[in-house]
C-alpha cells in the first residue's frame, strides 16, 4: 500500500488537506480507509491522515470526539462479551460488567458534551483485521485485548492533557475519566495475571512490557524515567528500588497520532 | 478530627503580611501568646523562624509541595507495613504492598529532588488510628490513602500552570487509581469495589480540592499543614 496514494487522493478530495480539514470531510476520509484499502495499511495511513487534519494542538473538540471514539470502541466491546453467554467467567461477571457501566457512562457524558458536534459510533471489528481471530471464542484473547484498550486509554488520555491546560474543568472532566480507565486496566491485568500463574503480570506496567507492544512503546515508552528533566531511576534517596520498579512508578503519555494506530485497526467504518 | 490550620484566608492583607513576616505577624498580632505555639526562653532563633505550621507555598510548587506531603505521607505508610506485616500476609500482598511502597518512596523522592530548596521539611506521620498488626485496619487505610490520592490529583490538575508538571501528575495519578484498584480487590476481590463509590453516575471518579484534602488527611500527620497560599 503506497502511503503518498492514499495522500494524493485525499488532495483530489480536499485540496486543503494538508491543513485542517473541516470535520465531515474528515470523516469521509475515514470511511475510504475503512473500505476500500487493506487493512495492514489502515495504521500508518489512518494515522497520517489524522495528523495532517489535526495539527500540532488539536482543538477541544477534537480532543473530546477523539475519546468519544476511544470510549465507543471499549463499549462496544464489553457490551458484546456481556452478552455473550458462558463467554465471561462467572467470577469475572461483576468486574466487567462494572466497565462497561462506566465506558457507556463515559459514552454519554462525552456525547452530552459535544451535542451536535458528536461523531456517531464506528462500526468495529475485534479481530483486529483478522489478528485476533478468536476474540470472540478465548477469553485469554478477550481479556489480553481488554488489557490493551484500557492501558490505551490511559495512556490517550494523558497524552491530551497538556492540551487542555487552557480548559481547565474540561481538563478536570479528562482527569477523572482518566483515573476510571487506570482502575480498569489494573484489575484486567491482575486477572490475567492470575490466570496465567505470572506474578510479572502486575496491575501497573514494567518497564514496557505489554502486548500488542505498540500499547506500551511510542515516542514515550512505559520503561521511561525521565520526568520534566529528571530521571527518577537515578534519585539519590531511592535507595535499592530497582529500575523495574521506577517505570512502574510513572504512566507515560501517547500522542493522538499513536493512539489512532493502535484503534485504527479495531475500527471497520468510521460513522457517519 | 483534629481542628486544622486551612481555612482559606479571606484577608488578603493577613495572608500578604503572613507570606512577608510570619512570625511577625502572629507576634504583633499576638496570636504566639495566646495559641502558646511559642513558649520562649528553650526556643532556638531556628525554631522560632519555623512555626508548627507547615506552609506549603504557592503556585506551581506549592502544588508540587502538596503532593510531596500526600506522597511523604503514603511511602511512610507502606513502608511501616512492610516492617511490620499483619498476620498471614499472603504472597500476593506481600508482592503488591511491597511494589506499592516503591513507587510511593520514588514519588516522593522525585518531588523532594525537583522541589529542591523549596520542598517543605519531612511530615512526621500519625497512624496511631491504624492497627498495622489486623489486615482490615491496613489495607482500610489503604484504600482510603490511595482513593484520597487519586481525587488529590485529579482536583489538582487544573491549578498546575506548567504544562510540565501537569503531565508528570498526571503520570502519577494513574499508576495511584492502579493502586487503589488493586487494594479494593484485595479486600473484596472480583467486585464492583475496584472502581466504585469513588466513581459518580457520569463515570468520573473523585476531584478534591485541596482544602478538603488536606482536612481529611491532617489527622494522619503530627504536623499542621496550611494549603491557604495554594492556588484555586
Amino acid at each position: 500500500m503506497n502511503i503518498f496514494r492514499i495522500l494524493d487522493s485525499i488532495q483530489q478530495v480536499d485540496g486543503d488537506a494538508a491543513g485542517r480539514l473541516a470535520h465531515t470531510t474528515r470523516r469521509m476520509f475515514m470511511n475510504r480507509i475503512g473500505s476500500s484499502l487493506a487493512t495492514a495499511a489502515v495504521p500508518t495511513a489512518f494515522a497520517a491522515v489524522v495528523n495532517k487534519a489535526y495539527g500540532a494542538t488539536p482543538s477541544v473538540t477534537e480532543i473530546l470526539n477523539f475519546a468519544l471514539t476511544l470510549e465507543y470502541l471499549e463499549e462496544t466491546f464489553y457490551f458484546q462479551a456481556n452478552r455473550m453467554t458462558n463467554f465471561i467467567p462467572a467470577e469475572y461477571t461483576l468486574v466487567f460488567s462494572q466497565i462497561e457501566r462506566h465506558e457507556t457512562q463515559h459514552v454519554d457524558f462525552l456525547k452530552g458534551a459535544l451535542g451536535s458536534q458528536a461523531v456517531d459510533r464506528p462500526q468495529f471489528d475485534f479481530t483486529y483485521g483478522g489478528a485476533f481471530p478468536d476474540a470472540w471464542t478465548n477469553f485469554m484473547t478477550f481479556i489480553t485485548i481488554s488489557a490493551a484498550l484500557e492501558d490505551t486509554g490511559v495512556r490517550a488520555y494523558k497524552g491530551q492533557a497538556g492540551n487542555l491546560i487552557t480548559a481547565p474543568a474540561i481538563l478536570e472532566y479528562a482527569l477523572q475519566v482518566h483515573s476510571v480507565e487506570a482502575r480498569h486496566a489494573s484489575l484486567v491485568r491482575r486477572i490475567i495475571g492470575h490466570l496465567k500463574k505470572d506474578p510479572m503480570m502486575k496491575g501497573w506496567i514494567t518497564q514496557d512490557q505489554g502486548f500488542p507492544p505498540a500499547v506500551y512503546k511510542g515516542a514515550t515508552p512505559e520503561s521511561n524515567t525521565v520526568h520534566a528533566g529528571l530521571d527518577a531511576a537515578t534519585l539519590s534517596g531511592i535507595g535499592s528500588i530497582s529500575r523495574d520498579n521506577v517505570t512502574e512508578a510513572f504512566d507515560e503519555p501517547l500522542t493522538m497520532e499513536e493512539v489512532l494506530a493502535i484503534a485504527g485497526p479495531f475500527i471497520k467504518k468510521m460513522g457517519m | 478530627m483534629k481542628k486544622t490550620l486551612t481555612q482559606p484566608s479571606e484577608h488578603p492583607d493577613s495572608a500578604m503580611l503572613a507570606r512577608v513576616d510570619r512570625r511577625y505577624f502572629l507576634r504583633s498580632a499576638g496570636v504566639a501568646a495566646a495559641t502558646g505555639a511559642f513558649i520562649l526562653g528553650a526556643c532556638t532563633e531556628q525554631d522560632l523562624m519555623s512555626d508548627d505550621t507547615v506552609d506549603l507555598g504557592e503556585g506551581d510548587f506549592g502544588i508540587l509541595n502538596y503532593a510531596y506531603a500526600l506522597e511523604q505521607l503514603e511511602a511512610a505508610f507502606y513502608t511501616q507495613v512492610m516492617m511490620t506485616p499483619y498476620l498471614n500476609m499472603t504472597d500476593m500482598e506481600k508482592w503488591i504492598l511491597t511494589d506499592i511502597r516503591d513507587h510511593e518512596i520514588v514519588h516522593r523522592e522525585f518531588f523532594k529532588t525537583a522541589l529542591g530548596s523549596k520542598a517543605i521539611k519531612g511530615l512526621t506521620p500519625n497512624f496511631s488510628a491504624i492497627d498495622f498488626a489486623d489486615r482490615r485496619s491496613v489495607l482500610g487505610a489503604a484504600k482510603l490513602f490511595e482513593d484520597t490520592g487519586v481525587a488529590a490529583y485529579n482536583g489538582a490538575g487544573k491549578l498546575i500552570k506548567d504544562v510540565n508538571y501537569l503531565l508528570v501528575a498526571g503520570k502519577i495519578v494513574s499508576v495511584e487509581a492502579r493502586h487503589a484498584s488493586a487494594i479494593a480487590d484485595l479486600i473484596n476481590p472480583n467486585a464492583l469495589e475496584f472502581a466504585g463509590g469513588q466513581i459518580n453516575n457520569m463515570g468520573l471518579e473523585n476531584a478534591f480540592s485541596p482544602s478538603v484534602i488536606l482536612s481529611g488527611v491532617q489527622p494522619f500527620v503530627m504536623d499542621k499543614i496550611s494549603g491557604k497560599n495554594l492556588p484555586r
